[in-house]
């Protein structure tokens, strides 16, 4: 027999309500349903007006990002049984602007995105018939972690400092700009260090890695921050010394 | 103003990305539009986990994989395609690496290859086990680049936009605002990808609707073998989640009740302790999902609250090889199946995974439609004929989306200006959708009639098939037709209204179900992963053909064959399991050249 579980899910639609409300719903559920199989029951048997995003449902496609219980989740990875008795509370991930219900707009993450390049750069291509560029597991592995980023935006609904300035370019865009800078491939490090450079808010990270608490595949961003800024702190003291022609 | 482009692409995953880093190569002045109902990054292809094979050790060849592709597919891929297709798929996986592919290496730097199903030399390039979400953010990050390529994301196409036999762009919502827009374009590209939720137990993410193959259909173009549908023999119970035949090829057992490899009891070899080349664990998909399902009519399967299941058995392989060849494995199992496949046997069962069908295309993924291409599982070329290949269909999506890409490419470079006149029809499109689905006040939940949808599909036409339960299956979709016109929907938002992309969806599902019963029913052999228990043989003299199912006025379905293409492999048996002429895969492995080793 299957226990019951009484959810409370963040509802607004920008139609009719000026600001977020709470509907609550029960739904049974058993050892294996994520919270994700709760919104799914709810949306297919008890109100069919619920909207979130999801679709692998095992945790790669990086869709279905809310906050359970205050704490950045993907609601597939995340079990209805760990929060028994409830209620559980379900809202959308904070620091990003609402669409509707537990839906957000992840656009401005997406035009960062583009601008730290997040390609492989080369001054001379090798054509293809010249086969691969060699890497050894070791080279893999120093950028391997960072390209494991599923986008799925926890991170920056963890972030204080985005949460404050969203300028900040933000802790995953770092994480994919270090997961080419440190590709033996790749010679575009100098390109990306102009565009995580300009701004302030990189140097605002105080290293409270809350990023990397909440990261479902073991990123690391905060990790890649502090990388960055030892990077950036040494090339300016090397211009400091050395100015350029000299 | 409508907006205009020169090709329009449905789709964001591998094959449509592939396909706009094509059309931006082939010609940079072409402009073009990437239209998809998710994010790019969130496509299906991101869940593939195994393998992209591709022929690049010494002692492979070309001839060897085109064989094994077209026996595996039980000699109904054509062959000038899978020719094209073998000749192709390294050097586009190359370019992925050049592009930044995080491809598992040798201790050398060079990219490693291993074993995988049905494949007699070790093949398939990986990252690690989730090749497909590597390739995916590859190739999105890498169309970045491109200042060409337009981004619809999160837009929902319903119709093609169709005039004077051509195809000239599509309509399509905005999820956002809820506006319905017509985007023109001389050319189309659908990379929608499959169809796997017309079944209930599937790997497919839920987005995999079907969507493109039922608009070409609608639009006239026709669905090629819909009766092949591939059920991979190691999903996870309850969630359906995919254990990647990688598990198998890195040395992983079947077992059944009793500690059995049940699979030597099925024509498919002798167990060696090491995995063996086309061989036990390394048979094709079609064969395994087969000898589960005699194995559950012997009663040597285990019963579990969520159906009858094996075990595959990894604890052998260690914790370190486990690690570093199939970490997600281990990741999923941990998560979703409460157990550690170092120390446990892991539940697995057959699960829908894989359209062999799709959209009809020729080897440059044109439909016959005038403007109107598809590429990567949406489309059947065929290079996977009855029964795909693991680690073959990454590969697909890559060489026939570059291809469609080219193909299209040239048509939009020299195709008339797009005929303003044929915008209007997004008029009609909008009035349809504001009464289909906006001033609807039926009775039938769209859950419920999904929900019998699939029951009706794993009933009819699941890994056996016989003609009574596939008629009952027709009559049965009839009525949820009919029943589909009574659906309600209680969200009356424009703003992201899901239950309206929903109601879309099942809409789409309900066409492509009714194409693959149809086919099933016409199809009176057994081939591949269609197995019909009436008609238990291959019949080369009546089959050895594609089916070609073709909508009528009324929605109903017509179906007609057309003959395989065949070039220099002319049908023979499907043999596996015999004494490996090439040695074991572990012998293979054991070289230096392809150890593996870094992953």
């Amino acid at each position: 027999m299957a226990q019951r579980i009484r959810l409370q899910i963040a509802r607004y639609r920008p139609e009719q309500e000026s600001e977020a409300t709470f509907d609550e719903y029960e739904v049974p559920y058993t050892k294996e349903m994520a919270v994700l199989d709760g919104l799914n029951f709810v949306k297919d048997r008890l109100d069919g007006t619920l909207a979130y995003r999801w679709s692998c449902r095992m945790g790669i496609c990086g869709s279905c990002g809310m906050t359970v219980n205050g704490e950045p989740k993907l609601t597939c990875a995340t079990f209805l049984g760990d929060y028994a008795p409830g209620p559980l509370r379900v809202e959308p991930l904070r620091n990003f602007p609402v669409i509707r219900d537990l839906i957000v707009d992840i656009g401005d993450f997406m035009r960062k995105l583009v601008r730290v390049k997040p390609w492989i750069v080369r001054s001379a291509e090798k054509p293809i018939a010249g086969g691969e560029y060699l890497q050894t597991p070791e080279q893999l592995e120093e950028y391997k972690p960072f390209s494991m980023c599923i986008n799925c935006m926890l991170c920056y609904s963890a972030c204080p400092i985005y949460g404050l300035d969203p300028k900040f370019i933000g802790p995953a865009a770092i994480a994919l700009a270090q997961r080419y800078n440190l590709d033996n491939r790749d010679e575009g490090s100098a390109d990306r260090m102009e565009v995580l450079s300009e701004h302030e808010g990189i140097w605002g990270c105080t290293f409270v890695g809350e990023c990397t608490k909440v990261c479902p595949k073991h990123v690391d961003p905060a990790g890649a921050i502090q990388r960055y800024k030892l990077t950036a702190a040494i090339d300016s003291m090397k211009a400091f010394f050395a100015p350029r022609g000299a | 103003m409508t907006p205009s482009y020169d090709v329009v692409l449905v789709g964001g995953g591998g094959a449509g990305l592939r396909a706009a880093i094509a059309i931006a190569e082939t010609n940079p002045r072409l402009t073009i539009a990437v239209v998809s109902k998710v994010y790019p990054m969130r496509s299906h292809t991101v869940s593939a986990e195994g393998g992209a094979a591709g022929v690049i050790a010494p002692d492979d060849s070309i001839d060897e994989h085109i064989y094994d592709t077209i026996s595996g597919g039980d000699w109904l891929c054509d062959q000038d395609a899978v020719e094209a297709f073998v000749h192709e798929a390294p050097q586009e996986l190359m370019r992925l690496e050049h592009w930044g592919c995080p491809w598992s290496r040798e201790p050398d730097g060079r990219v490693a290859v291993r074993p995988f199903g049905g494949m007699k030399k070790m093949r398939t390039w990986f990252a690690a086990d989730k090749t497909g979400f590597h390739m995916l953010h590859t190739l999105f990050q890498t169309s970045l680049k491109y200042g060409g390529v337009t981004r619809y994301d999160e837009w929902f196409v319903t119709r093609l936009l169709v005039d004077d036999g051509r195809v000239q762009g599509v309509v399509a919502i905005d999820l956002k605002s809820g506006r319905v827009e017509a985007i023109t374009a001389k050319a189309v590209i659908l990379c929608t990808g499959g169809c796997g939720k017309v079944f209930p137990f599937t790997t497919n993410a839920a987005i995999k609707t079907g969507d493109g193959m039922t608009l070409a259909y609608r639009a006239g173009a026709p669905l090629k073998d819909m009766e092949f549908v591939q059920y991979h023999p190691t999903g996870l119970p309850f969630t359906g989640i995919l254990i990647t035949e990688a598990a198998r090829a890195e040395g992983g057992y079947l077992i059944n009740k009793d500690g059995y490899r049940y699979l030597q009891d099925y024509n498919l070899g002798t167990p060696q302790p090491h995995p063996v080349f086309r061989s036990m664990e390394l048979g094709p998909r079609d064969r395994l999902s087969q000898a589960f399902v005699k194995e559950m009519e012997k009663g040597r399967t285990i019963e579990t609250p969520y159906g009858h299941v094996v075990h595959l058995d990894l604890r052998h392989l260690g914790e370190k090889k486990i690690n570093a060849k199939i970490p997600f494995v281990r990741e999923l199992c941990t998560k979703y199946q409460n157990l550690d496949p170092v120390r446990d046997l892991i539940p697995v069962r057959p699960v829908v995974h894989y359209m062999m069908g799709g959209i009809h295309t020729d080897i440059h993924g044109a439909t016959p439609l005038p403007g109107l291409f598809a590429a990567g599982e949406a489309a059947c070329v065929s290079i996977n004929g009855a029964n795909r290949l693991g680690s073959n269909s990454l590969p697909e999506l890559l060489v026939f989306g570059a291809r469609a890409g080219r193909a299209a490419a040239e048509y939009a470079s020299q195709a008339r200006e797009v005929d303003p006149r044929v915008i209007a029809q997004k008029t009609d499109e909008h009035r349809r959708l504001e009464q289909e689905l906006f001033g609807r006040k039926g009775r039938e939940r769209i859950a419920t009639l999904r929900d019998e949808m699939q029951k009706t599909m794993e009933a009819s036409a699941g890994i056996y098939r016989a003609a009574p339960a596939l008629r009952q299956g027709v009559a049965e979709l009839q009525r949820l037709q009919e029943r589909y016109a009574d659906i309600a929907i209680e969200d009356h938002s424009r703003t992201f209204n899901t239950e309206r992309v929903s109601a879309l969806e099942l809409s789409f599902l309900l066409d492509v179900a009714q194409s693959m019963l149809a086919a099933a029913l016409a199809r009176e052999e057994s081939r591949g992963a269609h197995q019909r228990t009436d008609f238990p043989k291959r019949d080369d003299q009546r089959f050895l053909a594609h089916s070609l199912v073709s909508r009528n006025a009324d929605g109903s379905c017509r179906v007609e064959h057309r003959p395989v293409t065949i070039t220099r492999w002319p049908p023979g048996e499907r043999v596996y399991g015999e004494a490996a002429p090439h040695g074991t895969a572990h012998q293979a492995a054991d070289r230096p050249l392809s150890s593996g080793a870094g992953v």
